[in-house]
């Protein structure tokens, strides 16, 4: 396969279209984990990992080749990398909509910074939006996310965690 | 020994201390106490295996034999792990799965502290990462303590008897070696002397909180970072390494 004159924003734009394994309606870019593309003889993508234990690290990086692949780009790798680290500050505002609309309570912004001071966090519910919401456990189905309940409209709910 | 001999051995044992424990956490998997604890044990697991291979990649890296973190997690006899005595402790009930918890994380955390500010970029990192979580496990471990101390009559009395076993073994993490010395002398690493003021101090709050009192017992069991190990390390690590010792090189 030839490939002729990619740049940076086309890589940009299909990453932009590979899915978090998790959390499908998120891209990897509103999750914030690409930090940059060069492309020289190869395409190298530079990815930042989540949480360290998280499963999800080798699907996406093996996405993202695979994602390159399909758009004709034959030689792609994937670097890691851990500094800065990633934190749910890197979640983009539009991903912070999708995971809201998902039926996911998002991270504010700055929250990370917040939770180290050990600050109590409101979190609203994504259903009715009411601040009246009862923790349920700190943990939930994978390692990103704290499971809620809203005790107006009584639904349970998932919360992107902070850190 | 070298300075470089001192970083590969430094980071092999916090892989070892993180992949112990996050084997031992696994073994309770699907045997929580309620569904909440289930998932939390399960999100601890998961994080320190995922800290293990950060180490253990780093780890491979810097002894350039071209050896993996599989390599590294599971073709290692027990004599070559230099994790803590404390780590490897059998989960035993509830009470002491939280006591030992308890006692490395906040040693744990306060070594990442530190090990943000030394002068391996690397290391530094990941300790960055790596401490972001342990905070998370502290508070929940934390206020379990607090619960089960400051609970009934029998969650109390059943607790102190953990705390009381367990306080022996954390000693251990405080006495360094010469790959600690350089570690902190070449490389800014962690304090050790610091370590333990700090981790006594609060401990000692935490103890206060759940109406318990620190062990008076100065006999230490130390000996992990030499690959001097408790018996219970031979069967964890004969669960965790079965299959690549039955089918060597089995990949799927």
């Amino acid at each position: 396969m030839v490939v002729v004159d990619i740049n940076r924003e086309q890589v940009f734009e299909w990453l932009h279209e590979v899915p978090d394994p998790e959390i499908p309606v998120l891209s990897i870019t509103d999750l914030g984990i690409v930090r940059d593309v060069t492309i020289g003889s190869e395409v190298v993508v530079a990815l930042a990992p989540t949480y360290s234990g998280c499963p999800a690290t080798e699907v996406i990086e093996q996405s993202v080749i695979d994602k390159l692949h399909e758009c004709g780009i034959d030689d792609v790798s994937v670097r890691r990398v851990l500094s800065p680290p990633w934190t749910t500050d890197w979640i983009t505002a539009a991903g912070r909509k999708k995971l809201h609309d998902y039926g996911i309570a998002p991270p504010e912004h700055g929250a990370s910074k917040r939770e180290l001071l050990h600050e109590k966090r409101t979190v609203a519910c994504p259903r009715c939006e009411s601040l009246q919401t009862t923790v349920v456990s700190e943990f939930g189905s994978t390692p990103c996310k704290a499971s809620y309940r809203c005790n107006d409209c009584l639904e349970p709910f998932e919360y992107f965690k902070c850190i | 020994m070298t300075k470089d001999q001192a970083l590969l051995a430094y980071t092999l044992r916090l892989g070892d201390n993180a992949l112990v424990l996050g084997q031992r956490l696994t073994e309770l998997v699907t045997a929580g106490p309620e569904l909440e604890e289930e998932l939390a044990n399960a999100n601890f697991a998961l994080d320190y295996i995922g800290q293990a291979r950060m180490f253990y990649s780093y780890a491979g890296e810097l002894e350039g034999k071209g050896r993996g973190e599989d390599d590294i997690a599971f073709l290692r006899d027990g004599h070559e792990f230099g994790n803590f005595l404390l780590v490897e402790q059998a989960n035993g009930h509830f009470g002491d799965t939280i006591v030992r918890q308890v006692l490395f994380d906040l040693f744990y955390g306060l070594q990442l502290e530190a090990l943000t500010k030394c002068k391996d970029k690397r290391l530094a990192e990941i300790a960055v990462r790596a401490g972001k979580e342990i905070r998370y496990h502290l508070r929940h471990a934390s206020q379990w303590l607090v619960r089960l101390g400051d609970g009934t009559a029998d969650s109390h009395a059943r607790v102190a008897e953990s705390l009381g076993r367990l306080w022996r073994y954390a000693g251990e993490m405080f006495a360094g070696d010469e790959v600690d010395k350089i570690l902190q002398s070449e490389f800014d690493g962690p304090d050790l002397d610091a370590i333990e003021a700090h981790w006594s101090v609060k401990v000692a709050a935490i103890l206060d909180d759940a109406t318990l009192a620190a062990a008076d017992d100065k006999w230490i069991i130390g000996g992990g970072r030499q690959g001097r190990h408790s018996e219970n390390l031979g069967f964890l690590i004969a669960e965790m390494q079965f299959l690549q010792r039955a089918y060597p090189g089995a990949t799927w």
